[in-house]
């Protein structure tokens, strides 16, 4: 019986948390990262890499803005090129975040409390790394502040063409950077008093005073915070479905071949949120193996995360399957030319990395042992971001390089300053994801808690059933007594 | 746990509060101000290498604007005239003044004078001086009364506002060709200017371009 009951605990209701750990331990534990005596030498030495690249972004969008975007690679035919695919990229990396933080907050997923935090953290930087490539590719982003948002000016003398789904990109993608940080924000002030609370007096104590609002931790602070948080869960809901969409609209409202379908606002989402997920894999367990964090971020965390990453996988190959399906059915010759030569033509095998990285690849998740091998989803993490932006890449360069006239045929290559952007964007989201690990709580110290009472009741029903059921021995060889 | 912000730290977020927002306010005015193009451009008078007085020239002695920038009704470009055009007269004239050693300089060494551009459009905007010249746009339009002028000195914004507005209502802006470089025409018998320009649409077909590749081409 005994053996069965745990087996029932194991499976039913496996651990959010280690089993041994109390609220005080997860508070200390959480906050020990922001209160390294001595930063380790290993944080500074990834921080001087990152914010190399960082450097390297700027000097590459400097030398864009002095000379003109022709620094870039993407001319007539393919007038996008890397510069969109990186900002599709980066924009789709950050729906996890809201995902994890406001939709499985209204499922009630409790397990997202472990990773939400650092989800959302993400969420803010990929929305910056985006944002500075369609904003960069105008030439002149100063002046693009009146070409973007409806501000009345003495410059332009004409508002902006509603009708374009780059300019509901505009608001779209604004509104999911102005609601994420907002929802961050909100998350944080209670973990902010807390450090506050543990700080010794001075700047740090100063500093995280201020950023928390003077909370205090009554109920009526709880009350209303729990209200706000559900209010901007609800309105980030939305958002999750919105962007994304409104981003495949950049593309689906064309005329393009490969560009002008249906499919594609719901295959853009199930992308996203795929490659969201890997992201936050990646950083997760670098995070979790550097910091120690192995009993907040459990096995059963990634597990779920590796089944999510299953299921947008098999969203995304279904739709590669339907847009091949419909080009046949279309019997239109563009669109028949267009897919063809997506698999046999010049850029066939960014086709194939695609297709092997994001349809092959995660079938291995199918197999539990593999949804619970470390090493494993590392790797599937980093190969479904690969093949996400490989993705990107053929509906925009792919679609954009055999015109209707084979007279305007071309072949895109980047150039080095191409390459050196979307490095330098790397520097710029790690530079901010350590400065974040560094200096706020990289896990939501309050949420973990709040699994801790349903874990600690499970624990506690086992325990009265061993002591029903069993002896005493047994309850001792369970650690329980 | 004691409040570790004494209470009067709540009146100074409040006043802060204020106070940041009502000066961000009046920052953006200012510098939304301060940065358009109608105080940034107008009024740029750079000093040039001879003092020639526009005034003298084509509003005293009446030249037509035409004599020097002689390109106009054909180019996109109005020239500046070469030397060559200025001792077409001083040849003969003023041969001894001192303002004029520059020229005669230029003339006998064949360098050209450097003169220093005043209206100047941004090299993303694509312009014709012939198409405006020959629809009816006199000069006086968009560099106003240069006969008037000492130094050549601008006076309108020449930015994206200025050229939509007559592209959008070019009628108040028109009128017969042969009067495009008489920069005190005023319509005869004090007829309205923009009735005469609605007549010089329909008889010439106008319709300046008002989508981006008008002139962003």
């Amino acid at each position: 019986m005994a053996d069965l009951a745990s087996v029932i605990r194991e499976e039913c209701n496996p651990p959010m948390l280690s089993r041994d750990m109390s609220y005080h331990d997860i508070t200390d534990q959480i906050s020990s990262v922001t209160e390294w005596k001595k930063t380790p030498k290993q944080w500074w030495i990834l921080i001087t890499i990152t914010s190399s690249l960082l450097l390297l972004l700027l000097a590459m969008l400097t030398y864009l803005v002095s000379t003109g975007i022709g620094v870039w690679g993407n001319n007539s035919p393919a007038g996008w090129a890397w510069d969109i695919t990186n900002f599709v990229w980066w924009i789709g990396i950050g729906h996890a975040g809201t995902l994890i933080s406001a939709i499985l907050f209204l499922l009630r997923q409790k397990w997202r409390t472990a990773i939400n935090r650092a989800a959302e953290a993400m969420t803010i930087f990929a929305v910056a790394c985006a944002a500075i490539f369609p904003l960069f590719h105008t030439g002149r982003p100063w002046r693009a502040v009146y070409w973007l948002f409806p501000i009345p000016n003495t410059y332009l003398h004409m508002w902006q063409n509603y009708r374009s789904p780059l300019e509901w990109d505009v608001f779209a993608v604004s509104t999911y950077g102005t609601v994420s940080i907002l929802f961050w924000y909100t998350g944080l002030i209670p973990d902010l008093a807390t450090l506050r609370d543990r700080s010794p007096n001075g700047l740090r104590k100063v500093m995280y005073g201020i950023f928390s609002l003077g909370w205090r931790g009554s109920s009526t602070h709880w009350k209303h915070y729990e209200k706000a948080y559900m209010i901007l869960a609800g309105i980030s809901t939305p958002l999750v479905l919105s962007v994304h969409t409104i981003v495949s609209f950049d593309f689906a409202v064309s005329v393009i071949p490969g560009w002008h379908t249906t499919v594609f606002p719901p295959y853009f989402v199930g992308g996203a949120i795929f490659s969201g997920f890997a992201m936050v894999m990646t950083l997760l367990l670098l995070s979790r193996w550097a910091l120690h964090l192995e009993n907040i971020i459990t096995m059963r965390h990634l597990e779920v995360m590796n089944k999510v990453i299953l299921a947008t996988s098999m969203i995304v190959g279904y739709s590669y399957g339907t847009e091949f399906f419909i080009a046949w059915y279309s019997g239109d010759i563009y669109e028949r030319f267009h897919f063809f030569n997506r698999i046999t033509g010049p850029y066939w095998w960014a086709w194939w990395t695609m297709c092997i990285c994001n349809v092959v690849i995660p079938q291995f998740f199918w197999v539990k042992k593999m949804r619970r091998n470390i090493a494993v989803m590392f790797i599937i993490s980093i190969t479904t971001n690969i093949g996400m932006w490989f993705e990107r890449f053929v509906i925009i360069v792919l679609s954009l390089h055999r015109d209707f006239l084979p007279s305007s045929w071309g072949y895109f290559r980047p150039t080095w300053v191409d390459v050196c952007t979307y490095l330098g964007t790397f520097g710029l989201f790690l530079t901010l994801y350590l400065l974040f690990v560094k200096f706020l709580p990289m896990i939501a110290i309050g949420e973990v808690k709040s699994t801790l009472s349903a874990q600690n009741h499970v624990e506690h029903v086992y325990a009265h059933y061993l002591e029903t059921y069993e002896g005493a021995e047994t309850k001792e060889t369970h650690g329980l007594a | 746990m004691a409040a570790f912000f004494p209470k009067i730290v709540d009146k100074y977020v409040q006043i802060g509060g204020i106070l940041s927002t009502v000066g961000a306010v009046i920052g953006i005015a200012v510098f939304a101000y301060a940065t358009s193009p109608s105080v940034l451009k107008t009024g740029y008078q750079p000093v040039q290498p001879v003092p020639y007085s526009h005034k003298l020239h084509a509003g005293n002695m009446g030249m037509d604007c035409y004599y020097c920038h002689y390109t106009v009704y054909k180019a996109a470009y109005a020239a500046i005239p070469p030397t060559q055009v200025c001792m077409n007269c001083h040849a003969k004239v003023k041969t001894d003044s001192p303002l004029l050693e520059k020229v005669r300089e230029s003339y006998a060494t064949g360098q050209p004078v450097q003169w220093v551009r005043v209206h100047k459009l941004a090299d993303y905007v694509y312009f014709n001086h012939s198409a405006h010249i020959n629809s009816g746009v006199s000069c006086v339009s968009c560099h106003g009364r240069v006969d008037q002028m000492l130094e050549v000195r601008q006076v309108k914004p020449l930015n994206m506002f200025f050229c939509l507005e007559c592209h959008r209502n070019p009628a108040p802006n028109l009128r017969p060709v042969q009067y495009v470089t008489k920069l005190d025409w005023t319509p005869p018998n004090g007829e309205d200017p923009a009735v005469i320009g609605r007549r010089i649409i329909a008889e010439k077909h106008i319709s300046p371009p008002v989508n981006c590749s008008g002139c962003h081409r």
